[in-house]
């Protein structure tokens, strides 16, 4: 049997699950989660059954997976180099549990499919209990219906902003505003031939607009939280206009009651497994070919962690790399031209999202002296540019280690952009995490059985592409 | 199912996260940091700032948002670093 | 900033050893400029640990050395205070003692057979019980057996202190550039060194000094003066932060001291258990040579975890949130190489230092400046000399 390994059950590694398991392969398809889906589809944790579990409309993107091993509550922490492939480490259990069950899984082709996270800024009192990402008040509001707070500005930049305020006022909270730091884009955004009119079918996203529209719910474009308030949890925060560069317009500074913020300012792709297995990044994310195969031998990557599109993007990467890799492994694969085709039209709506919500460095201004920039080890601005004036750093390396940045249990996934922006150096050496997800040390003491491919000589071929 | 928080009851559901069980109890922070002391709760939601730790059945460093409730379990705060009993 | 067109000195490799290279020079009175193709305090000098030991070595040179150095870290600290203010001499510097512990029985009497050496050598030993141990260390493994205790044993952040001495070289008028890297030496008629070829032109210099860690016998190759450095991997695990008692001292097993000398290829894992500053605890090395490569191994990290619950049991519920390492530069006599290169005058080597660096790091610094000054060295030179037969691969004819 040929085994291929998907690493992440979001849309794009269900995809790639389901359409390698159709040609035949042996498919393990591997997720923190209890359930399959990721951030897009998340499921509500709080009803029994899984909804991609039983057969659903065949050939929908919510399919069952009959075909596939699906390794719930399962994290991977490792990637390790073998002959001829690698081997993919796993515990599985009650997430940071000491008794986690070890497993390792070889496999010749592996789909890195494991997503992205929002990017939050620095700003005075974002270390208050209240201020969230966007996508927590999403998981929370979605996966256990539950609302961040009552009272919820929500700001940041992109269209991600939106299925997070309606899904929170679902929750039943009020969203007192949504702050979008750019310039509006809504006009050519819902227009028919609006670069993100493409987004999907349905124009969800017009949809969130007009929920947003019927509930009068303020959308301010040009505008940011740039700081929130109270002792213990937020009370209150202040809202202020900004210029092109995004620094706060004096004077344009609003205060508002609220209980909650939820942030976000774009996404980071997880790209620790990748960098792990040497694949290519560039700008934070994985380079791939028209295969979706990266620069590492055997390693696919698909979704959120080669640029950010939105979940119809990434589970058309997900078919494409579920191909490649059923291919890679010895599987008869036509070139799957559906699939990439969507994946090229996606691409321009990915490249139109950057290009409409850039992240502008004005936000440097929002921060004073004593504002937290590594919330983990409690770093300063003021600290983090003393290490810096002071003191040689050239790279995220030295900058952790000269300034305690990125130093914590996150491991620099909050910090390191936002700090290596501030600093002036490149960021990218934050993102190499060989322990992918933290273990206790006893769990990494532990002897793990190892399942090899049981047939493990069969070779394929790439799918069309020159490695 | 019942869990503890701080030693006091909680009626839960099967499938709830710590921190969801929290939050839908208007518990907005639950940990403290190691340097300046400071309130913590919910950031990120999905599992990669490691703000919302707890402590549960004696082992500390528990992402509350990732933890699936179980029946009996022992949750509390957490106050700066702790070690494991 | 100043750009220096032409030095008395140029050090290549602005790690810990170029960087005290650098700054014992610049003491005195040289203007130096230190090259490093990447990132000052980048290499190998951001990818180990601290320590700073008397403890790991038999009598012999590299104790002498240690001796000297560990005696050197907090004078030159002192000295550079005055000179660059408080803020940049704070790094980390903890004279917390060293622990080693002999978990078996047979460990006992080699332990004791090395301290009484090195009590004669000078160094403070100090022979502890089990009990003894335990009180020092309370979360101490139950079942040891004897241990002893070095009061002289240190640790520093080998990237602060780096950045510290770089800092000193600039303010007495030197230059430290990033992302340049040196191709080849500029050599007169006679063979003599006169300056360094960069990739956009060259610097003239008198002398010229590979500080390039374990890329050191390789540069050593490409300008046609071959010595035997090579890389030995290490691995370090990194606990999440914890209570600051958990592990007070640095803590290793008797076996440690075997795993350094050992000459072996395969991998070698021996414990060395310390806090750091922010709280997380460093779990360190294993010992493989493998050449450069940069692979996760999960049989590594199994067993330093092993050998770290081994010590302290307590540690098997904390959560380890990294793995990172680099490649010690070492010589096929594990002593470094510090010194004029007869084949070359004008060009000296200060390498190989392997998983003792940032210890040795003064002492080789103001050896190099006292040779290069014509000054009394206060450690013996010879047996690090380049021409020694074990790491002079070829001589040039
Ligand atoms: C919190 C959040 C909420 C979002 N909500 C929406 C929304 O409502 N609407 C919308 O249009 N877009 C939303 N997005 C954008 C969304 O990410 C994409 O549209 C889409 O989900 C991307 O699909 P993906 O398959 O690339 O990754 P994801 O859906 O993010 O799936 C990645 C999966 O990988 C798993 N994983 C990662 N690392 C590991 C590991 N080491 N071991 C095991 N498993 C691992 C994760 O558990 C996750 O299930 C959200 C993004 C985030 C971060
Ligand atoms: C896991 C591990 C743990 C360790 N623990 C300890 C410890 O506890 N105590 C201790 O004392 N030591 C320890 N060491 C050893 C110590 O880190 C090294 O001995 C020391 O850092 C070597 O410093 P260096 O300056 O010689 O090399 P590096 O720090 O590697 O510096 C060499 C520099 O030269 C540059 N370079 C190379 N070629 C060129 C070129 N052609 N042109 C320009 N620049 C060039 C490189 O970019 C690099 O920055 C450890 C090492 C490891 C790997
Ligand atoms: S809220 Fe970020 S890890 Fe739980």
């Amino acid at each position: 049997m040929r085994r291929v390994v998907v690493i992440g059950a979001g849309p794009a590694g269900m995809a790639a699950a389901r359409e390698a398991a159709a040609h035949g392969v042996e498919v393990v398809l591997i997720d923190a989660a209890a359930k399959l889906g990721g951030q897009y589809h998340r499921q509500d944790a709080l009803e029994p059954g899984d909804r991609f579990g039983s057969p659903v409309a065949p050939g929908s993107a919510e399919a069952a997976l009959p075909e596939v091993e699906h390794v719930a509550d399962a994290t991977v922490w490792a990637i390790e180099p073998i002959d001829g492939g690698h081997r993919v480490h796993l515990r599985i259990g009650p997430a940071d549990g000491p008794s986690r069950q070890g497993r390792a899984v070889e496999a010749r082709a592996i789909v890195l499919a494991t997503g992205a996270y929002d990017r939050a800024l620095p700003f005075p009192g974002w270390d208050l209990p209240g201020v969230v990402t966007v996508g927590a008040a999403q998981a929370l509001a979605k996966g256990q219906g539950v609302a961040v707070g009552d009272r919820v500005v929500v700001g940041g930049t992109g269209p991600f902003l939106l299925p997070a305020a309606v899904s929170l006022i679902r929750a039943g909270a009020r969203v007192v505003e949504v702050a979008e730091a750019n310039a509006a884009v809504t006009g050519w955004l819902t227009s028919p031939r609006g670069a993100l009119a493409g987004w999907s079918k349905s124009g969800e996203l017009a949809r969130y607009a007009a929920a947003l529209v019927r509930r009068r719910v303020p959308y301010r474009s040009r505008t940011a939280v740039v700081e929130a308030h109270g002792s213990e949890v937020v009370e209150s925060v202040t809202l202020a206009r900004l210029d092109a560069r995004w620094t706060p317009i004096p004077g344009s500074e609003r205060r508002v009651q609220a209980d909650a913020v939820a942030v976000g300012f774009g996404f980071t792709p997880q790209s620790e497994l990748a960098l792990a297995t040497r694949c290519r990044v560039s700008d934070g994310f994985v380079v791939v070919d028209a295969a979706q195969g990266t620069t590492a031998p055997g390693v696919f990557a698909a979704g959120e962690l080669t640029g950010i599109g939105g979940a119809d993007l990434a589970a058309a990467e997900g078919a494409v790399a579920g191909a490649a890799a059923a291919k890679y492994v010895g599987a008869a694969v036509e070139p799957p031209l559906r699939a990439m085709a969507r994946v090229r039209s996606g691409r321009r709506f990915a490249a139109a999202l950057a290009a409409a919500y850039p992240v502008r460095a004005g936000w440097h201004d929002w921060l004073r002296d004593d504002t937290i920039v590594c919330r983990c080890e409690e770093i300063t601005k003021a600290a983090l540019f003393r290490a810096v004036d002071d003191r040689d750093v050239g790279a995220a390396r030295s900058l952790k280690l000269v300034s305690g940045v990125g130093l914590g249990l996150c491991q620099g996934r909050v910090c390191g952009q936002n700090a290596a922006e501030l600093a002036g150096v490149d960021g990218t050496g934050f993102a190499k995490r060989p322990i992918a997800s933290p273990v206790r040390l006893a769990e990494l003491a532990e002897e793990e059985p190892i399942e090899s491919p049981i047939d493990a000589e069969e070779s394929g071929s790439p799918l069309g592409v020159e490695y | 199912m019942r869990v503890r928080f701080e030693g006091e009851e909680i009626e839960v559901e099967a499938g709830q996260t710590v921190a969801g069980v929290l939050l839908s109890k208007g518990i907005r922070s639950w940990r403290t940091t190691r340097g300046a002391d400071r309130p913590r709760g919910l950031f990120c939601g999905i599992g990669v700032c490691f703000d919302c730790l707890v402590r549960v059945n004696g082992v500390p460093d528990v992402r509350a948002c990732q933890r699936v409730v179980a029946d009996g379990d022992d949750i509390r705060t957490q106050t700066g670093v702790e070690l494991p009993s | 900033m100043v750009r220096i067109d032409a030095a008395d000195v140029v050090v290549i490799g602005a790690g810990i050893i170029g960087a005290a290279c650098a700054e014992a020079l610049s003491a005195a009175g040289l203007r130096v400029l230190v090259l490093d193709r990447g990132a000052p305090a980048g290499g190998t000098t951001a990818g180990g640990e601290g320590n700073v030991l008397v403890s790991d070595k038999a009598p012999g040179p590299e104790l002498d050395l240690a001796v000297a150095s560990r005696r050197r870290w907090p004078e030159l600290l002192e000295s550079l205070r005055g000179e660059l203010g408080d803020e940049l001499v704070q790094v980390e510097w903890e004279p917390k003692g060293g622990l080693v512990v002999a978990t078996d029985e047979d460990a006992v009497g080699p332990l004791r057979i090395l301290a009484e050496a090195q009590r004669e050598a000078g160094v403070e030993a100090v022979d502890t019980t089990a009990e003894a141990a335990r009180a020092m260390e309370p979360h101490l493994a139950e079942d040891v057996h004897a241990a002893v205790h070095y009061p002289e044993d240190a640790q520093l952040q080998p990237v602060l202190a780096t950045t510290a001495l770089l800092a000193a070289v600039r303010a007495r008028g030197g230059e430290v550039r990033g992302g340049t890297e040196v191709h080849g030496l500029v050599l007169d008629a006679a063979g003599t060194v006169g300056g360094v070829r960069l990739g956009d032109g060259t610097v003239s210099c008198g002398a010229v000094v590979n500080a390039c860690g374990p890329w050191a016998g390789h540069f050593s190759v490409t300008v046609g003066a071959p010595i035997e450095v090579l890389p030995r991997r290490g691995a370090v695990l990194v606990t999440a932060p914890l209570p600051p008692v958990v592990v007070r001292r640095k803590v290793y097993a008797a076996d440690y001291a075997a795993a350094v000398a050992t000459p072996h290829v395969d991998l070698q894992v021996s414990a060395v258990v310390e806090s750091t500053a922010t709280g997380a605890v460093l779990i360190g090395s294993s010992r493989q040579r493998v050449g450069f490569d940069e692979s996760l191994e999960v049989e590594v990290l199994r067993r330093l975890a092993r050998s770290a619950i081994r010590l302290f049991p307590v540690l098997a519920g904390v959560p380890v949130m990294r793995t990172y390492g680099g490649f010690r530069p070492y010589t096929p006599d594990h002593l470094p190489v510090i010194g004029e290169d007869p084949r070359f005058p004008g060009l000296w080597h200060a390498s190989g230092h392997e998983g003792a660096g940032i210890g040795l790091a003064p002492a080789t610094g103001r050896l190099v400046a006292d040779l290069m000054c014509g000054r009394q060295p206060e450690v013996d030179p010879f047996r690090f000399r380049v021409d020694r037969p074990e790491v002079i691969a070829e001589v040039r004819t």
